[in-house]
Order: structure tokens, then C-alpha cells, then sequence
């Protein structure tokens, strides 16, 4: 049967605050996914012409092209320092920081405190994914317990190199943010939640009821050195035993 | 006018970041600047403006970076120690090309150092200081007073060529009280408009501010952006002031505090018939280097002073080569040298 293209229904579209550059990210990560979340969650509360995406030092360095928004690339770990700059310079824009592991819970540790401390109103995206995906896989803050790493080539010690960080755990000690909570992207069921925490994280701050931060447990297959389908099977099985998926703070 | 108050170095440069429309202060406090983050903490959110007391020096120059972006003008202050955590800050500020005010009331070092008036940051300043093929134009005053000018200036300035700014001043300009005589205040609404601001995309296409590119070619011509720029200041940009200088058979090469110690000096030698002269730069970034080689054509003697091991001293050999004698006398370690110290090195030199 021919198929009738002209009156064909759309059901599934590029969200337009999404651009078509090309995705820089590996066959597999979840970089990718948490892009059009984002892009989504902007076309739905109509914020696009008045969004500033802060983006990182990390795998996500190009993220500045994905979206039709204005956005920063801001110095290794201080994302959270430059969206406080560019939310007190302009109450009116909505500002969001997106960053890695390495960036938000390593190096980055105080400005990411005392931004979620200040009660900052902005959307921080944190994307956990164990590892330094850039600079070619070492040891990052969050690293498992046990995990190979380029930098525990012997898997991480935690006599030598301490345990995996729960860095929103922290976070969600402080009285001022309003919104903590993690997920994770390895089925459809989780990108939708995910997807709804996303939406949640921004809603608060068009709302003006100050700092929400959503940490994605991510993949990084490559680093991981493990097939796309293996690495969701290995966070739903492995990471998530360390780290548990669901609001840590809901004051919204 | 304005109107005329007796003020602290540090109460004015806040005062004139104020009334030069600076909408955003990020700052740590340090000794000795720590009257400059106080009067901002008290006036700044009585004005509607943004104070932020930030977590270290880091956040405080990427705060000042994110407020940049969004078009505003913005400053932080600081002493040495804090300034060297500023740097990477600094350098991303100049590869994105961005405006912003930082003011350095330096201190003696290294390292911790002490909280005493010191000039040991001046190659930190402006050579660069942060990494990467960059300058910041740096300016050096030498009264309380001119540090409120300057510092309006310096707003203007970054503005003009989407640049950092550095004041460098020291503990004593920052603690000494003089009669000035205030700048009158700008009108915010009546500052240009950034189009390259991250304020929004709207009705234009979306502005991007960064400070990289993987492709070297690419990253050249932006390196090239930058350079044209620093020619462009380096040929309108200059500043410099010259005292006693047109008879002189000597003179003495000083800025900011030290430079206010040599006008003494000069009146005390021409008072025993030494014609001494003073140059003092403004700009130590562009540096003056032109007018003083023009000077040292006509002086057979260019004493060098300043409140470190030489640092500026450099520079003043650059500009003069083998035109004249190029002596040095500088102290160290937060102490200031005395009039008559100054003046017997006048005389070791002086016919
Ligand atoms: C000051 C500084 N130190 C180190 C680096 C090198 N560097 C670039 S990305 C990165 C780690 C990124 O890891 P993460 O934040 O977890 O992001 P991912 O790539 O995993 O998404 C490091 C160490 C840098 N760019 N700047
Ligand atoms: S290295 Fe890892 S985090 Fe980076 S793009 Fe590839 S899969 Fe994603
Ligand atoms: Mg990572």
C-alpha cells in the first residue's frame, strides 16, 4: 500500500529551540538525550528568547550550538559562578548552568556549593557519569568504588582516592534550594521522568522560587569501554546502587 | 559639579565604580582593600545594584565574567594573593573579549607577603598574568583623587575596547584620606548598547561568548582580533604625565605611589639646584615608552623608582636603550621609600 505522505500526521519533531549542528557526542551517550530534553523543556515554557545556557569545560564544551539561545562557555567548574554573574546582571533572563561530574563535583566543588547555598535562581543540570569523558577517561569525583578508570587503571581505591561523591546529597543539606533531585536516562520510563524533573527544575525558576538542581546519572559508553545497551543495563544494575535515583529536596 | 568630600583611596574608587553606572560588585574580602567591598555592601543594594560577598576570588572574577556577558558594567577588587586567583578569570575575560573593571590594591609578596603598600605586582599586570597571548589595559594613580578618575575611566575604556581593566593601586592610596572632588554620575540608560550581550535572543539571532575554538586557524584569527585591538590602545591609549621635565638634566621614572613621593623630590632637589624632572606614567599598559624614549634624547640621566625589584624598571630600558643612563632604586617588601632616600640616589647620579 502506498503511503500518503502529504497527509502524514507529525508526531515526534525536533524541538525548535534545538539547532541541526552536528552532535559532537559518541554513539551511546546520554549527553545527546539530555540535549533535547533541555531544548524541549525551553519550546514548552516559550523561555527561548530569554535563556542563557551556561555551558562547561567537558564533553559538553560544544553544547553553546545545540540550542537557539544565547549561551556562555564558561571555565572549567565555575558555570555555576558565571549563571549567578548573568542572573544578578538580569533577574528577567532564565539561566541555566549545565555540567559535568569533574566540572560541578570537582573542581568546581565551591562554586557549586555557595551558588545552591545563595539559593541562586537558576537550573543546574549535573550529568554524572563517573568519569572524565574529555580528557580520556580518568578517575572523577563520582567514580564507583572498584571502577577502572585511566587513572585507576587498578580500579578506583577508596583507601587511596576516597569514595564516590553524593554531591546532591550535600547539596540538599543547605536550607535554600528548592529542588534536588536525581535521575537517569537508560530507558523510556526514565527519560520521562527525567524529562518531567527537567521541566520541574526550570518551571521553578520562571516562577522565581530560586535554586533547583537535577542530576542525571549519565553513560559514557565509550570511556566505559562498554556497548550503548550495556551501559544503560550497568546504571540500572550498577550505579544506581550508589546512587539512588528520586527527589532528595522538593519544596517547590 | 560634584561635591567635595574628605575620602579614603579605597571609599573613592567604590564610590567612583558607583557613579561610573557599575551595576554588579563581586568580591572576597582582603587587607588593604577592605573599605572598597564595605562601601559597596552598604551602597550597592540601596541603589538596586548587585553586591555579592562570593565564596573566593575564583567565583568573584567568573561572576564578574557571567555579568559582563549579560552587558552590564561590573567590577571586582582585590590584593595580590586574591588577584593571582583571578587570573584565570582575567585571561578567559580577554579571550572572550569581554568588559570589566579589576581593581588590585597590591600588597607586599610573594606569597602571603604582608599587607604593606607594595608595586610588586607589576608584571603580573601587565604582562599578561593569566595565560595566553593577552594584555589588559592597566592604569596607575598616583592621588586619591585621580583614582576616582581613573576608575571612571577605566569603565570607559572597557567598554570601548571589550576589554578587562586593571586599576593598580597600592595600600597607601587605599588608606589615605584626601579632599576629592566626586565625578558627576552617568546615566546608565544613556550607555550604548552591547549587541554582542547574552541578554536574550530577542528578535536576533543568538549571541555565543567564549574564549575557544579547536582549530588553530581559527583560534589565529582570533588571537588576531585581539592583537589589532591592542594596537589600536596602544596607539590612543596612552597616558602619561611629565613634571619639571623641560630643563631637567635628570629625571625619575615612577608611577602611583612612588610617583607622589618624587614630586617631594623634585621640589627638594631643584630647592639645592638639582634640575630634576619627574615622568610618571598612567597607563603602565600601554606603556609610555615612546614619550619617555623622546625624553631620555634630551636627559642624560633616567633613574628608575618603584616599590619592587625592578619590575617596571624593564620596561624603561626597553623604551630608552642606550639613549641615557638607566639607574635603579627600588624597595621591597612593603616599604616606602623616603624622600631623602630618593633624593640621595638623585644626587649619586645627578653631574
Ligand atoms: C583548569 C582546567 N583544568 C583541567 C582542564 C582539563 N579538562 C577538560 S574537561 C575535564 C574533565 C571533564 O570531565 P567532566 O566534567 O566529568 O565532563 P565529561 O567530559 O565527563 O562530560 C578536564 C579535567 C581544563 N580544561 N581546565
Ligand atoms: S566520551 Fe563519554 S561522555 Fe564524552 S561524548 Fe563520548 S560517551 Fe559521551
Ligand atoms: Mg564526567
Amino acid at each position: 500500500m502506498p503511503v500518503d505522505v502529504q497527509n502524514m500526521q507529525k508526531i515526534f519533531a525536533r524541538p525548535d529551540s534545538l539547532t541541526d549542528a552536528k552532535s559532537t557526542y559518541c554513539p551511546g551517550c546520554h549527553h545527546g538525550i539530555l540535549t533535547r530534553i533541555i531544548a524541549q523543556t525551553i519550546d514548552e515554557l516559550e523561555v527561548a528568547e530569554r535563556t542563557v545556557g551556561i555551558v562547561p569545560v567537558g564533553c559538553a564544551v560544544f553544547a553553546y550550538q545545540w540550542y537557539h539561545c544565547d549561551a556562555i562557555q564558561a571555565a572549567h567548574g565555575r558555570a555555576s559562578a558565571v549563571a549567578t554573574g548573568v542572573k544578578r546582571a538580569d533577574p528577567n533572563l532564565i539561566v541555566f548552568s549545565y555540567q559535568g561530574d569533574g566540572d560541578f563535583a570537582s573542581i568546581g566543588t565551591a562554586e557549586s556549593i555557595h551558588a545552591a547555598n545563595r539559593g541562586e535562581n537558576i537550573t543546574v543540570i549535573f550529568v554524572n557519569n563517573q568519569v572524565y569523558g574529555m580528557t580520556g577517561g580518568e578517575m572523577a569525583p563520582t567514580s564507583l568504588v572498584g571502577q577502572k578508570t585511566t587513572t585507576t587503571p587498578q580500579g578506583r581505591d577508596p583507601k587511596l582516592f576516597g569514595y564516590p561523591i553524593r554531591f546532591s546529597e550535600m547539596i540538599a543539606q543547605l536550607d535554600a534550594p528548592v529542588y534536588v533531585t536525581r535521575q537517569a536516562l537508560y530507558d523510556t520510563k526514565h527519560i520521562k521522568e527525567a524529562t518531567k524533573a527537567i521541566k520541574k527544575a526550570f518551571t521553578n525558576q520562571v516562577e522565581k522560587k530560586g535554586y533547583s538542581l537535577v542530576e542525571v546519572l549519565a553513560a559514557c559508553p565509550t570511556n566505559w569501554k562498554m556497548k550503548p545497551i550495556d551501559a544503560n543495563k550497568h546504571i540500572a544494575k550498577v550505579v544506581e546502587k550508589t546512587y539512588q535515583l528520586g527527589d532528595l529536596v522538593n519544596r517547590g | 559639579m560634584g561635591e567635595r568630600l574628605l575620602l579614603r583611596g579605597n571609599e573613592v574608587i567604590a564610590e567612583a565604580a558607583i557613579r561610573a553606572g557599575c551595576q554588579c560588585y563581586f568580591a572576597y574580602p582582603i587587607t588593604p582593600q577592605a573599605e572598597l567591598l564595605q562601601h559597596m555592601a552598604i551602597n550597592m543594594p540601596r541603589l538596586g545594584r548587585t553586591f555579592i560577598q562570593a565564596e573566593s576570588e575564583l567565583a568573584a572574577i567568573n561572576m564578574v565574567y557571567g555579568a559582563a556577558s549579560a552587558g552590564v558594567r561590573t567590577m571586582t577588587s582585590s590584593s595580590s594573593p586574591g588577584i593571582s586567583l583571578k587570573q584565570e578569570g582575567i585571561s578567559y575575560l580577554a579571550g572572550s573579549s569581554l568588559p570589566a573593571v579589576i581593581v588590585n590594591i597590591v600588597r607586599g609578596g610573594p606569597g602571603l607577603g604582608d599587607i604593606a603598600p607594595s608595586q610588586c605586582d607589576y608584571f603580573q599586570a601587565t604582562k599578561g598574568g593569566g595565560h595566553g597571548d593577552y594584555h589588559m589595559i592597566v592604569l596607575g594613580p598616583s592621588t586619591v583623587p585621580e583614582a576616582g578618575q581613573l576608575t571612571m575611566l577605566a569603565f570607559e575604556l572597557a567598554d570601548r575596547y571589550r576589554t578587562p581593566v586593571m586599576l593598580l593601586a597600592d595600600g597607601m592610596l587605599g588608606q589615605m584620606m584626601e579632599p576629592v572632588e566626586l565625578p558627576k554620575p552617568i546615566e546608565i540608560s544613556s550607555l550604548p548598547k552591547k549587541e554582542w550581550a547574552t541578554d536574550g535572543a530577542k528578535g536576533r539571532d543568538p549571541n555565543i561568548i567564549l574564549s575557544f575554538d579547536l582549530d588553530p586557524e581559527v583560534l589565529k584569527q582570533m588571537n588576531l582580533i585581539l592583537q589589532k585591538r591592542y594596537r589600536q590602545i596602544e596607539a590612543k591609549e596612552v597616558r602619561y604625565e611629565e613634571t619639571a621635565t623641560s630643563d631637567a638634566d635628570i629625571a625619575i621614572v615612577a608611577y602611583g605611589t612612588v610617583a607622589r613621593i618624587a614630586k617631594t623630590v623634585v621640589r627638594m632637589a631643584r630647592a639645592e639646584g638639582i634640575k630634576l624632572g619627574l615622568f610618571r606614567p598612567i597607563t603602565l599598559w600601554p606603556f609610555p615608552g615612546q614619550a619617555l624614549r623622546k625624553l631620555s634624547e634630551k636627559i642624560a640621566t633616567v633613574l628608575t623608582v618603584e616599590m619592587s625589584a625592578g619590575q617596571m624598571w624593564e620596561d624603561v630600558r626597553l623604551a630608552i636603550a642606550e639613549q641615557a643612563e638607566t639607574p635603579f632604586y627600588g624597595e621591597m617588601g612593603g616599604v616606602i621609600p623616603t624622600p631623602q632616600r630618593i633624593l640621595s640616589e638623585v644626587k649619586k647620579h645627578a653631574g
